[in-house]
């Protein structure tokens, strides 16, 4: 399986591209391509297989949001971006569990990536935040929220769904949803 | 202008839905009243976040759905680096090696402490005092006691009735009751006493010690010791060849032993340059007896002999005996002490040498708590 892979990998242009398309096929060979890679990492680093998954999908995420939002440029290989996201992304780890040794055995050469891992740890609490308020919103509110605004349905899908007479009844609960998950979402610390 | 009014104004206007009049008037106001555009900024970004938000949930299903397809367990065995086995052994079990091995050492310390092994420099090599056993002791007690009745009749003096904790054998420098033994038979000694082969024992003083080369002087001061006479032995200076036959004179288990060997090597315990090795049958009590080679030399100080090879004895030569001697500080001595140059064994027979030397040998008896 890993012949077949290597031999099959993608190259970097066509994976850049086929991200900014939406090409599903693409985000698959990116991520059976490299996935051994991370896992070798993670497992001769004191981690399990399900550690290498968590912190193999953050760094495709950073990488995509990277590619998403045109900042990407092909100035390395791909290959050796996402090990070293995936090498900072462990060592942060290791580090909170107090399970870091002090040394960590590489398999690949690596670049700093410290400012986008920092940005992604950001903007991951902000989603933390997100979820939580979420939560403490309740139904109907919450899938109100994500219908409107995440799965951009319409208002009168919204009014039928949940059996709104008019869709002035539909809005107004609507924003009052919206007053309310602002208010836990800023509540946060 | 209700609240909600407002923030359907501004998604309208966040989602272009606004006819072009009702644009500019929006943004007029936008203008004019900074909160209606903190507003609109803070609506912006946070329906972002919302939406980034139920993107990245997105992403992450996809990519969940992918991982799923992946044979991680076949991959694991595939990149995990084994490392050998004595190291995979030591990972897994390191906490269990370590309480299994501090518990080993500390049983082996203990053993060693409780069976006395840590006190000696070494078990092989034992040290020829003889601790006298309660039975002996209390046997010797009785006899003793008769003894002493006898003795308190005739000469209405108190003698030590006590064989003593410990024994050992010394022998005399000079006539005037200066004694020799190994500095470990009197070692922590209360008090002293030696006993000369008519069964008559003197009290002792421990003048001088060297532990370092295992020797101690003696000094007899007991009221009842009368002059020994001439010393018939003399000390060797020089160093004794291999080969040569000694023998030796002392009280191993209270009885008064004679051994003859050859001198086997001109060191001692782990090439001990201080000391002989001799090839004479020795025991427990032995320490402190004279060595002395045919001619009737003394050469050396009997000291002890390695458990594991039969028939190795050890003795301190006469060399650093000499040496102990002229070291004794001058105060020490109340009594000169003139060393014996004059040799009167040379010549005679074993057993008339025996007889000169036995008067001149003494069981030390060493009292201690």
């Amino acid at each position: 399986m890993n012949k077949e892979l290597k031999a099959s990998a993608p190259t970097d242009s066509e994976i850049v591209l086929g991200i900014l398309n939406n090409s599903e096929i693409t985000l698959k060979r990116l991520y059976t391509t490299y996935f051994p890679m991370v896992l070798q990492l993670i497992i001769n680093n004191n981690g399990n297989e399900d550690d290498a998954k968590d912190i193999y999908q953050e760094a495709i995420i950073v990488l995509y949001n990277k590619i998403k939002s045109g900042q990407f440029e092909l100035s390395s290989k791909l290959k050796t971006y996402i090990y070293s996201v995936c090498r900072r992304l462990w060592l942060k780890r290791l580090s909170q569990m107090n399970r870091y040794g002090g040394d960590i055995r590489d398999f690949e050469e690596y670049l700093p990536v410290d400012d986008e891992v920092d940005n992604h740890n950001e903007r991951d609490i902000q989603f933390d935040k997100m979820e939580n308020a979420l939560q403490l919103l309740g139904e109907p509110c919450k899938t109100i929220m994500e219908d409107f605004y995440i799965h951009n349905r319409s208002m009168q899908d919204i009014c039928e769904r949940f059996g709104y007479t008019n869709a002035d009844n539909a809005k107004t609960q609507k924003y009052k949803c919206l007053q309310r998950l602002k208010k836990l979402f800023f509540q946060q610390k | 202008m209700s609240d909600n009014q407002l923030t359907e104004l501004i998604e309208r206007y966040l989602n272009d839905e606004m006819s072009h009049d009702e644009r500019i008037q929006f943004e007029l106001l936008r203008k004019n009243d900074a909160a209606v555009d903190s507003r609109v900024t803070e609506h912006k970004q946070f329906i972002g976040l919302l939406k980034q938000y139920g993107e990245r949930l997105e992403l992450q299903k996809r990519l969940d759905a992918i991982h799923n397809e992946i044979d991680v367990h076949t991959l694991k065995e595939e990149v995990t680096i084994h490392p050998a086995w004595i190291v995979q052994l030591w990972r897994h079990h390191h906490s269990k090696i370590s309480v299994a091995a501090s518990i080993a050492i500390f049983a082996i310390l203990s053993t060693l402490f409780f069976t006395g092994k840590l006190n000696s420099h070494d078990s092989r090599f034992v040290e020829l005092r003889d601790e006298v056993n309660r039975i002996r002791v209390s046997n010797d007690q009785l006899k003793k006691t008769v003894n002493t009745s006898l003795i308190t009749a005739k000469a209405n003096k108190p003698k030590p009735s006590n064989p003593g904790n410990f024994r050992g054998t010394g022998f005399a420098l000079s006539s005037n009751g200066y004694i020799v033994t190994n500095y470990h038979v009197i070692k922590d000694a209360d008090s002293v006493y030696v006993q000369n082969a008519m069964g008559e024992s003197f009290h002792s003083k421990v003048i001088y010690t060297e532990p370092q080369n295992d020797i101690a002087i003696l000094e007899i001061n007991d009221s009842t010791f009368k002059n020994l006479g001439a010393v018939p032995y003399n000390f060797k200076k020089s160093s004794t060849d291999l080969g040569e036959n000694v023998f030796t004179y002392g009280y191993p288990g209270g009885e008064v032993v004679f051994g003859q060997g050859t001198l086997a090597s001109a060191n001692g315990y782990q090439g001990d340059t201080t000391e002989y090795q001799v090839s004479v049958p020795v025991n427990p009590g032995n320490s402190g007896g004279p060595l002395l080679d045919d001619k009737g030399n003394v050469i050396g100080i009997i000291n002890g002999k390695q458990t594991q090879v039969a028939g190795a004895a050890f003795a301190v030569k006469s060399s650093y005996l000499l040496k102990a001697i002229q070291n004794i500080p001058s105060d020490s001595l109340s009594k000169s002490l003139i060393l014996n140059s004059k040799n009167t064994l040379a010549g005679l027979s074993r057993p008339q040498q025996l007889k000169k030397l036995k008067n001149y040998v003494f069981m030390v008896k060493v009292y201690n708590q």
